[in-house]
């Protein structure tokens, strides 16, 4: 669709997508919204026959809901606090990144924010949150919280995008409208760009206090109680960690998939999965420092109760999970990225993949043993997921995917101005920017 | 202002099951069909442990009824995002159904484990259906339920003494587990009244509390049992 007339466009790969779409676009998205539409069809079943459609029972009477809510909103970490992270510490290597992560958390959030909602029992009572809620429940903290990142990480993502959907909205690219709603008059004068930066500043800072509310937050769900397992005072901390974690590996997965799919390997090199990798290995043995401190704690203390919940997870029906849950989220990035050999992409994306199972599992190991277990001689509970569950978690990561490719074929998953600047002020400004950190040089004669 | 409680004496407790049957059908709690009831989703406000001790042929038993501990620091209370659950002036417990969005916090708060979610639709067999409580809601599906010390009888209860001209005493309130049971073994009444039973019997050397160590501070006592020589 590109018109003839059109001057010389360097990055022409980067709005490729937009203007075509292959027929395998179109299969994946009817898939898609195969499982998605199946996902619905389950969720109608239990909102008319109760919450008894699900393997959830007592004691254990949070599950998967609960386990995929924390889970999502991990994933949610990886765009914009990776993406404000590395613009506020002016790396450079940012450049075609920040938007993918971006993309993620917004899409992620909404889909994991949801979660409790099919959690209710009576989702018609919804809105007693609004109207009776009590703000001394860590509930209630959650809805705030994830409100606030919500909106605040959507604007994140909008603002840069502005110059963007102007370079759309030139090219004359359908639908026109939207383009032309969408940016907001930019014509790229002076001004607009002096307010754009400023924005960028203000929100980026703004939003790295939010993503780690929301984490803390989630935890405090958990450790608020009094129940062994859950009311340790590292949590909040160990939350926040596991969800950077998930994100970056999740952050991984995209974007070797869409180099792939949209040939962008140009943009994507190999440094910046060398670069985010790095980034990995750190968050893996960090979660590995907090889950050894967790556990240690618990163990040296030896509470009955916290050990009967300790030896559910080491000895118990859950144990293949939980040794699943170190191999996945120590072993194997420990033994693939420590080693420049297999740090290759092909690799990377291995050890991204084990990381969102381990992280999943996690989730998994936090919520259920702590319900298994109950203090008083209940026997011990069993949770075995329904087709429900399964359909409904299926249909949450079809919704991000499907989400993903829509966003993809609307707007250029690569900040295409974000890479002009880079190109055309950054090498001077950080060769500047070097001199400044080098001692300064006596003068010498020349 | 009275503080409701009870005592349970555990020597005298047979573990009949009486006060979980008249727990049932006082508070209209849903019956389960044996299949939900093996996925552990029997519902019941009364429940009773039993402990076996030493190996056949010498097996000793030991009962234990349960009912909801009416913590005055309840764990439960504190985490419920739309005020379903509170502690009221009384010191009891209680669920208001009809505002419970199901979230099954307070369930998972419990330390106890004594709330109980309604996973489907309640359903009794034709000939029950008349035998319902008329004192006590019909629950839907999807809240949380619990035992409420029968609180609908101390509606009652005042009603009948303010007709009466008095004022409230002891045993004009009992729960209906309580009440049913045929050894005598659960007292209740107001804790903080010397004239009540319950106010000497919690001062009992043999009184305990289940789990005082987490600060709940459980309104229901346990007397232990103890050997007869």
């Amino acid at each position: 669709m590109a018109d003839s007339h059109q001057t010389f466009f360097e990055d022409e790969e980067l709005i490729r997508p937009i203007e075509q779409t292959g027929p395998g676009f179109y299969a994946t998205v009817v898939v898609l919204l195969c499982v998605i539409a199946f996902a619905g069809y389950t969720y109608v079943r239990q909102v008319i026959y109760g919450l008894g459609v699900t393997g959830l029972a007592q004691p254990v009477s949070w599950g998967f809901y609960i386990i995929n809510f924390v889970f999502f909103i991990g994933i949610s970490h990886a765009g914009t606090l990776i993406s404000a992270i590395l613009r506020l510490s002016k790396a450079e290597w940012r450049r075609p990144i920040t938007r993918m992560a971006e993309v993620i958390t917004a899409i992620v959030l909404a889909i994991g924010g949801l979660h409790p909602i099919l959690d209710l029992g009576r989702p018609d009572r919804m809105l007693h949150l609004f109207t009776d809620g009590r703000l001394q429940s860590p509930l209630l903290w959650d809805v705030t919280s994830i409100t606030a990142y919500f909106a605040a990480s959507t604007v994140y993502l909008y603002i840069p995008m502005i110059p963007d959907i102007a370079i759309l909205r030139d090219r004359g690219i359908k639908p026109r409208w939207l383009y032309q709603f969408l940016s907001w008059g930019w014509q790229g004068t002076d001004h607009q760009k002096r307010v754009l930066e400023r924005a960028i500043n203000i929100l980026m800072v703004m939003v790295i206090p939010i993503a780690v509310s929301v984490h803390t937050v989630i935890s405090y769900i958990f450790a608020m109680t009094i129940q062994p397992g859950w009311h340790s005072t590292i949590f909040g901390p160990y939350f926040v960690v596991g969800a950077i974690f998930s994100g970056i590996a999740a952050l991984l997965i995209v974007m070797i998939a869409f180099r792939k799919a949209f040939h962008l390997e140009n943009y994507l090199k190999e440094i910046h999965f060398k670069y985010l990798s790095t980034l990995l290995l750190i968050m893996s043995i960090l979660w590995f420092y907090f889950t050894f401190s967790e556990y240690l704690t618990a163990y040296y203390g030896h509470e009955p109760n916290e050990m009967r919940v300790i030896l559910y997870k080491f000895f118990g029906a859950i144990s293949p999970y939980f040794w699943l849950m170190g191999v996945c989220n120590f072993i194997i990035p420990l033994v693939i990225l420590a080693n420049p050999k297999t740090r290759t992409i092909p690799g990377i994306l291995i050890a991204s993949i084990s990381v969102v199972i381990g992280m999943w599992l996690e989730r998994l190991i936090i919520v259920v043993p702590s319900l298994a277990n109950p203090r008083l001689p209940y026997p011990t509970g069993v949770y075995i997921p329904t087709l429900t569950e399964w359909s409904l978690f299926a249909g949450g990561i079809a919704v991000f995917i499907l989400g993903y490719l829509v966003f993809a074929k609307l707007f250029p998953l690569i900040s295409i101005w974000e890479i002009q600047e880079g190109r055309d002020h950054s090498i001077a400004e950080v060769t500047d920017r070097l001199t400044t950190y080098l001692p300064d040089q006596p003068l010498r004669k020349l | 202002m009275p503080r409701w409680g009870m005592v349970i004496d555990l020597n005298k407790c047979t573990g009949c099951g009486a006060c979980v049957v008249a727990c049932k059908t006082e508070l209209n709690v849903a019956i389960v069909g044996p299949e939900e009831s093996g996925k552990g989703r029997t519902m019941l406000c009364m429940d009773i442990f039993t402990f076996y001790e030493g190996e056949f042929p010498n097996v000793k038993t030991r009962h234990m009824p349960r009912p909801c501990f009416h913590c005055d620091n309840p764990p439960c209370t504190k985490v419920c995002p739309v005020r379903a659950t509170y502690r009221n002036e009384e010191g009891l417990v209680t669920q208001i159904y009809p505002q419970c969005i199901g979230c099954r916090y307070c369930q998972v708060a419990c330390p106890y484990t004594v709330k109980f979610f309604n996973w489907s639709k309640p359903e009794w067999p034709k000939e029950m259906r008349k035998a319902l409580n008329p004192d006590v809601s019909v629950r839907p599906d999807g809240v949380v339920e619990k035992c409420t010390f029968c609180v609908h009888r101390l509606q009652k209860a005042r009603e009948q003494v303010a007709v009466e001209n008095r004022e409230l005493e002891e045993g004009d309130y009992v729960p209906a587990c309580v009440e049913i049971c045929p050894t005598g073994a659960m007292y209740f009444g107001d804790l903080d009244n010397a004239k009540h039973a319950v106010n000497k019997l919690k001062r009992s050397h043999r009184a305990f509390q289940v789990m005082e160590d987490l600060g709940t501070e459980p309104k229901v006592y346990y007397l232990s049992e103890m050997e007869i020589e």
